[in-house]
């Protein structure tokens, strides 16, 4: 296969992506969308495959087995509610690799640039690796927090604001001491007046400049993974639980720039195609959530909902802590053979409960008595973008019952019973009432407009952004308390 | 607390402050209750009924008085109910502190708390005692049943053996609860309902009670003919706006059977909406209520307390209808005092706080401990009107967005900074660059437009799908797997090993959740 074939082939593989995305936008074409990506992989490792550039088939073939195998068990092996861990744990593989290729492209002997371009060429090295590894340590850390293995919590080291700027500032200047180890540049290491003195690799990196150029580029490239590294880890440690949405559109999109980063190193242009897509595609999705929570996407990266959340939850003057009245599982049930129509609200808490089989069960249910039933998700709800939709769809609830948040929120006035199901912060009608709340301005679920509420959850804690939820202690609303998947089996019973 | 409701003093008062429903639950908030005896009687709950409740009754208001720390009444106290509080009584009655001076002074001047329930803060929170509310809902109703007694045939169309009937057309001038009532029930009759209001915010409330909104075919030189930002109650208009409102109701003058005015301005005599010329261009035995008789009526001919008869219309001014339905008055606002007091016993424990930081307690409380307390400071509104002038308390964001708007040079500016720097960007690239970085920016473009598109329900699978198609990056790890350096190798295959993981792994996760979507049915 000629040069002139294989960027034909990458052309067409280019189309097939695009056309995959593409496909997403409605549910009956989203698995021919999935397929053109699949075919357009295909076409784009076999043109590379038997192109000029490759003939160690044997070692390729043997370790693409084994990494096929190993993607294949996994995929078959996630369960729905683990989705946002597999997700995450994939990106930090993307990450992985840049950081790889990157390495690689460096130690290839066979390439050589001059001037210019040798600059240009190395900024784009050092990007990938940067953004890689970043992205690895971010996504591994995202992953051990969404699985539990480590703690949800947003962890904030003291002065993390200035570490961080730290981290980058040596990444900076690390930037130009990288570019300056280029061989036909090297004769005169550029001088670098009080690097920061917490990164004291940087000194060493700057003797060996003169002796042998590679080594020391190799070495200064090394200590930037290193700080990219931590600054990954600094960053995602911070962030919590409900915010991961957000931090995992953002992952997607770094991994989408750091195969960018890769396509520029390598010049090609399917790499650049495709990094573009997904780096703008995550991009997107972390816009649409910061704007489901109303909070600046620079405000969820820096950490938490800031110190203000717990002075501003005491002083609100608005609502009475009211008292919040309990219900029983056959009381509910009693509710819902009255209702007509029944929305059901899940959020985290469902899928933490696995609850979604049970919930799928009582929509039958009440379907089959004639009732109109419906649920409403949030953009935030769950721990990843559409969360809510995958699980409900793997308990066989249709998709045309389930309503996004700008299609359902006015009818919510004329439904019956809303049942709301391990979600808190996205049914707060303080975001619309109260302007000192913190989460102001959020656009949530108008749940309490509704003739009657009902709210299971396991206790009366506050939720992610630690805020009082005033929808408890109103008069039209009821508080189901227990594990969601028992309550609703207990409702389903009692039915 | 021992909590006294007397038997109403005024002449015709038939409501009470009390039902045994209601005692029942104010014994629940740990306080203990005395009624005169027969206070309820005209209201149709007999002594017995209280009693049972656990209502001590008491024989003559002297007693009530002198015993309770608290007095419940309907109307505002008399000269000789003043006689009778005493310092530190807490009284808690319709007062209207703007048209009662002489009374405010002197309660201040008995050393009582006064709690006026006319004067409930209209914010969500305080809805469930709002007596104004629930009194004017009853007005309404029992507006459209006066009318209905006076005029002389079907409220509904009717096609009959003996011919065809029309069905009545009433037209109601004021959209408040009072309003929307007198819309539901004339609507409930079968009339053909028709309604204007000053905000025509109200239109959609209109339209959901079943009559048509009048829309007014006017330019307000102000912009808007806003006015629920008085905190939802009208106010005065322009002088163009009243003149075309006019002209709108001659014509009406002419088709309308009856004709339910509610208009009223807090504070100010009510305005003079319906002309005697409107009311003689009206067809004979034509009927109109008038619920602002009190303030000097929306209509000149009207009446207070009477009904009158002008060239063949009927004009009713009555200003006791809520008193008209005793039972049902007395049950609402015994609620809302229920309520009232919910709020005042915190502690569910007898002990009757006046606590003056709750903004509903603040605002309703009129005159505390012998010093007048009335006007309460501006509440908080809970859902900011529709004004011109910004809300009290715009976010950061919210400003930010406004600068935004307002000034297109902070789009045009970055824009610039932005083509500056792609320019000398290319001063110095090579070509082969810059092809490549055309490829990007282009990419870029097509990714954000194809992502926008895609439905929300899949953001979950979109997220896998483009996980497995970044595992594009194995092309990178491929074009340098051969290479001649071992390690380089090394890391290459390292990079194919983990980078087909992900392509496989993305891929097959998003078909098993595509396949879990399906249709209903």
């Amino acid at each position: 296969m000629n040069a002139g074939m294989v960027t034909a082939a990458y052309i067409i593989a280019a189309i097939l992506f695009i056309l995959s995305l593409a496909g997403l936008s409605r549910q009956e074409t989203a698995r021919r969308g999935n397929l053109f990506g699949m075919a357009g992989m295909a076409i784009a490792v076999l043109a590379t495959v038997f192109g000029d550039a490759v003939d160690n088939y044997l070692v390729l073939v043997i370790i693409a087995a084994i990494g096929g195998f190993i993607g294949l068990t996994l995929a078959r092996r996630v369960e729905m509610t683990q989705m946002p861990e597999l997700v995450a744990i994939l990106h930090s593989f993307v990450g992985l690799a840049a950081v790889l290729v990157g390495f690689a492209t460096y130690l290839d002997p066979e390439s050589y640039y001059i001037g210019v371009e040798r600059t240009i060429h190395d900024v784009e090295i050092y990007l990938g690796v940067l953004i890689g590894a970043l992205t690895f340590t971010g996504s591994v850390v995202a992953f051990g927090k969404l699985s539990g293995k480590l703690g949800s919590k947003p962890l904030v080291i003291p002065s993390r604001g200035l570490v961080i700027g730290g981290i980058g500032a040596a990444c900076l200047v690390l930037l130009f001491v990288f570019i300056g180890t280029a061989p036909d540049t090297a004769t005169v290491a550029p001088v670098l007046p009080g690097v920061d003195a917490s990164a004291a690799a940087t000194g060493d990196a700057v003797d060996v400049v003169p002796s042998e150029s590679k080594t020391a580029g190799t070495l200064v490239l090394i200590v930037m993974t290193l700080l990219a590294f931590a600054f990954g880890v600094l960053m995602v440690m911070a962030i919590g639980g409900a915010d991961m949405p957000v931090v995992i559109s953002m992952l997607n999109s770094y991994s989408g720039w750091a195969a960018a980063a890769a396509g520029f190193m390598l010049s090609n242009d399917l790499l650049i195609v495709v990094g573009a897509l997904v780096g703008s595609s995550g991009a997107i999705l972390s816009y649409i959530m910061c704007r489901a929570m109303n909070r600046k996407f620079l405000s969820v990266i820096m950490g938490g909902w800031g110190d203000v959340a717990p002075a501003a939850s005491v002083d609100g003057d608005g609502e009475p802590q009211g008292e919040a009245v309990a219900i029983q599982a056959d009381e509910v049930a009693e509710m819902m053979r009255d209702a007509d129509s029944v929305v059901i609200v899940p959020g985290y808490g469902m899928a933490v409960a696995h609850a979604q089989h049970p919930v799928s069960e009582l929509v039958q249910k009440l379907r089959a008595a004639g009732k109109n039933v419906r649920f409403a998700i949030h953009p935030v709800a769950g721990r990843m973008p559409g969360h809510m939709n995958v699980l409900l769809a793997e308990a066989n609830v249709p998709y045309d019952l389930v309503l996004e948040m700008d299609e359902i929120n006015d009818e919510l006035g004329d439904t019956d019973v809303v049942v709301v199901i391990g979600a808190n912060d996205i049914v707060n009608p303080s975001a619309e009432e109260d302007p000192s709340s913190p989460i102001a301005g959020m656009p949530v679920l108008e749940v309490w407009k509704a003739k009657n509420v009902i709210v299971s959850k396991r206790g009366m804690a506050t939720g992610y952004a630690g805020v009082e939820n005033p929808l408890f202690f109103r008069d039209n609303t009821r508080m189901l308390f227990g594990d969601a998947k028992d309550s609703v089996q207990a409702v389903l019973t009692a039915l | 607390m021992l909590i006294g409701v007397p038997k109403e003093t005024h002449a015709g008062e038939q409501r009470v402050a009390l039902t045994p429903e209601t005692a029942g639950r104010i014994t629940k908030l740990g306080h203990e209750l005395i009624l005169q005896a027969g206070a309820g009687d005209s209201a149709d709950f007999a002594d017995e009924a209280y009693r049972e409740a656990g209502v001590e009754i008491v024989d003559g208001a002297q007693a009530v008085y002198e015993r309770a720390a608290l007095i419940m009444k309907v109307r505002a106290p008399d000269e000789q109910e003043i006689e009778r509080l005493r310092q530190g009584q807490i009284l808690v009655s319709f007062i209207w502190p703007a048209q009662n001076e002489t009374l405010m002074s002197a309660l201040a001047g008995r050393g009582v708390t006064a709690l006026a329930m006319d004067s409930v803060p209209r914010i969500s929170r305080a809805q469930k005692l709002d007596a104004l509310s629930s009194m004017a809902n009853i007005g309404g109703y029992r507006a459209v049943v006066e009318a209905a007694n006076r005029f002389g045939r079907f409220f509904t169309g009717q096609v009959t053996a003996a011919g065809k009937v029309p069905p009545a057309k009433v037209l109601v001038i004021g959209a408040g609860v009072a309003g929307l009532a007198a819309i539901g029930a004339a609507r409930g009759m079968g009339a053909i309902v028709r309604a204007f209001d000053t905000r025509p915010e109200v239109a959609e409330q209109v339209a959901s009670m079943g009559g048509e909104f009048l829309m007014l075919e006017f330019d307000d030189e102000d912009g808007d003919g806003d006015s629920s930002a008085t905190g939802g109650y009208a106010s005065t208009m322009s002088d163009e706006f009243i003149a075309a409102e006019m002209a709108l109701f001659r014509e009406q003058a002419k088709e309308v059977d009856i004709v339910i005015t509610t208009a009223l301005i807090p504070g100010k005599p009510a305005p003079e909406l319906w002309t005697t010329d409107m009311v003689e261009s009206m067809k004979p035995g034509s009927v109109i209520v008038d619920l602002a008789a009190e303030q000097g009526g929306n209509c000149k001919l009207t009446q207070a307390n009477e009904v009158v008869q002008h060239k063949g219309v009927t004009l009713i001014g009555y200003t006791d209808l809520p008193s008209r339905m005793a039972a049902q008055s007395s049950q609402l606002y015994g609620t809302n005092l229920r309520h009232l007091l919910t709020d005042l016993t915190p502690g569910k424990d007898g002990k009757i706080d006046v606590n003056m930081e709750d903004a509903v307690i603040r605002g309703t409380t009129v005159v505390k401990e012998g010093e007048i307390t009335w006007p309460p400071p501006a509440p908080k509104l809970s859902a900011a009107p529709k004004a011109k002038a910004p809300p009290a308390k715009p976010s950061d964001a919210e400003l930010a967005k406004a600068a935004a708007e307002a000034k297109p040079a902070s789009v045009l500016v970055p824009m610039l900074i932005g083509a500056v720097a792609l320019l000398g960007l290319g001063s110095v690239a090579p070509p082969d660059f810059m092809s490549h970085f055309t490829v990007f920016v282009m990419a870029c473009f097509v990714g954000y437009q194809v992502v926008w598109s895609v439905t929300p329900a899949l953001h979950t699978p979109l997220m896998s799908v483009t996980n497995a198609i970044s595992g594009i990056i194995v092309v990178g790890a491929l074009l340098q797997i051969s290479s001649g350096s071992g390690l380089v190798v090394f890391l290459s295959a390292v990079a194919v090993l983990i980078a087909s993981i992900n392509i496989v792994g993305g891929f097959m996760v998003t078909q098993r959740m595509l396949k879990m979507f399906r249709r209903d049915g």
